[in-house]
């Protein structure tokens, strides 16, 4: 399956690289980032594969959880398909 | 991948605008229960429920941690338990201790189906029910009970309507220490429908087959929010389309929970029922979502008109987001369980007259409104009528859930806690209807009802 993490909060150096690395420990393939600076808030989407046996989004949502309570960030990680049921026809 | 914008929108819907998925009710057919004994008959009811239902709600918190969606009821609706009274006979209270016992056990807040259907005269087991009602509720916490009174194809059964008046009574007066809570549990129905998964209302209809998902959504924050971003003059018709954008949207959420918890349970999926529910919490509110529209407070003239609006506007736009649309469907207006409800009680504007008229739009009927102790079971029973003939009439459901509140006074609030809020105790036209609600016997069907 995949994952859509969401991150928002107050700029800061290494938001991307802890992200990322969040992912690495918990085996999460980022497929795909887009990421941006809008008045000083940090805003980035990342798009991860979560497969079967290698990794699960439950550990995944408890890492990127510590993370976003260290950094005082806004982290989402949902499953791809609610946005999808949401947006597309 | 996905916009941006579209990832972040969805994401304030559900932390900022209290965004969610009602319920998922798994609907139990219980006829393959029924038993000439009552306590093998209670002993299969328990059996096949926990059986099917073991996994509901940890299918449910899965899905919620998934998706990143709460979902904030899993619930229970079974066949109507007259219809198993009239096979075993014996006390039916035994059954409500049976239907309570599972619920607790499987972890579900609320089991719907303590019911009968009698919109036309009552047959074996209804009565019996029925007079069980006030003792059922009271000795139980998660059952639900409801009684169709009328249907557009029957016409209205006034010595039900008469008998429940007595019951919705009674069923206040025994819990009367406990916030009169035993008739917050209690509906009263005109055209029941066999689908809905809200309680507590629900109960699991003989049209069905022997077990179903069917998913409740909600969402008026969401309506709300979106509506905000509409300037004040813009024409009734914008605001309509807003709505219906936004409806589709909160549908599409249900329809992708409905067919996970049914693969994950194994289980067909029914419907998915396209509500605007509101709760106490600040922001979720239907009564906002009208004043929103531009009234000062919901109850003031136009509020029938924005209602019935806001009615047709969620169907329009939830009918397309769905496989198949069901239950309920539209805006509900529970008054305690709606901050802005509660609101324009307390201050006079939202009358028991005007929520009435409100009930010839809205989704259901006269729901959560707390009533002074001065009022007798026939009054509760005209209130019964006059809603049973809204319905009746305009081929739609209607409701009437009413707490007579023992020990509080007019503009008093009567605490249920929950979801279920709190209500102002209303002052209420007072006249006497004895010899009418007296004369029992049947409203013809209306000539809506001869279509074939």
């Amino acid at each position: 399956m995949r994952a859509v993490i969401s991150v928002v909060g107050k700029n800061d150096i290494g938001i991307l690289a802890d992200v990322s690395g969040a992912c690495a420990n918990v085996s999460a393939d980022v497929l795909e980032v887009t990421q941006t600076i809008l008045q000083d808030m940090f805003t980035m989407f990342m798009l991860v594969e979560v497969s079967e046996g290698k990794s699960d989004l439950k550990s995944l949502q408890d890492e990127l959880e510590a993370l976003s309570k260290k950094r005082n960030l806004v982290i989402h990680a949902m499953h791809e398909d609610i946005f999808n049921a949401m947006h597309e026809i | 991948m996905l916009s941006g914008k579209n990832i972040l929108e969805t994401i304030r819907m559900i932390d900022d605008e209290n965004l969610d998925v009602r319920t998922i009710t798994m609907g139990i057919s219980l006829l393959d229960c029924a038993d000439s004994d009552i306590d093998v008959s209670c002993e299969k009811v328990y059996n096949k429920i926990t059986r099917l239902a073991k996994d509901l709600v940890k299918v449910g918190e899965d899905i919620e941690r998934e998706y990143g969606i709460p979902i904030i009821n899993k619930r229970i609706s079974v066949t109507p338990i007259a219809m198993l009274v009239a096979v075993s006979g014996g006390n039916p209270v035994k059954y409500a201790l049976t239907l309570d016992r599972v619920a607790e056990e499987l972890g579900v807040n609320f089991i719907g189906g303590y019911s009968a259907l009698v919109q036309k005269g009552f047959s074996a087991g209804d009565r019996e029910l029925i007079e069980s009602i006030p003792e059922a509720l009271s000795k139980t916490n998660h059952l639900c009970a409801s009684v169709n009174v009328g249907s557009t194809k029957a016409g209205i059964n006034m010595d039900a309507v008469k008998l429940m008046g007595q019951i919705m009574y009674d069923a206040a007066d025994v819990t009367r220490d406990n916030n009169s809570m035993g008739a917050a549990k209690l509906v009263v129905f005109c055209n029941a429908p066999e689908d809905n998964p809200f309680m507590a209302g629900s109960f699991h209809g003989v049209g069905e087959p022997d077990c179903v998902i069917n998913v409740g959504v909600s969402g008026p924050g969401v309506v709300r929010a979106a509506l905000t971003k509409i300037s004040k003059d813009a024409p009734m018709n914008e605001l309509a389309d807003v709505i219906k954008k936004t409806a589709f949207k909160i549908t599409r959420m249900g329809q992708l929970v409905g067919t996970l918890a049914s693969e994950r349970l194994g289980v067909p999926f029914g419907i998915v029922d396209l509500s605007l529910a509101p709760t106490p919490a600040i922001g979720d509110s239907v009564a906002y979502i009208l004043e929103e529209m531009g009234l000062d407070t919901c109850g003031a003239y136009g509020t029938t008109a924005c209602l019935a609006m806001l009615n047709d506007a969620v169907k329009k736009g939830g009918v397309m987001a769905s496989s198949s649309v069901g239950g309920l469907s539209g805006a509900f207006i529970p008054v305690s369980e709606d901050a802005g409800m509660i609101a324009a009680t307390k201050s006079g504007v939202l009358c028991l007259e005007k929520l009435e008229a409100m009930t010839a739009v809205c989704s259901v009927g006269l729901d959560m409104v707390v009533l002074p102790k001065e009022t007798t079971p026939e009054i509760l029973a005209g209130i019964i009528a006059d809603e049973a003939a809204i319905g009746m009439v305009n081929s739609k459901t209607t409701a009437v859930r009413a707490i007579v509140a023992f020990n509080k006074e007019v503009g008093e609030e009567l605490e249920f806690g929950g979801l279920l809020g709190s209500g102002p105790v209303m002052a209420i036209n007072q006249t006497n209807n004895s010899v009418m609600i007296n004369r029992g016997g049947r409203i013809p069907a209306p000539l809506q009802a001869l279509k074939n």
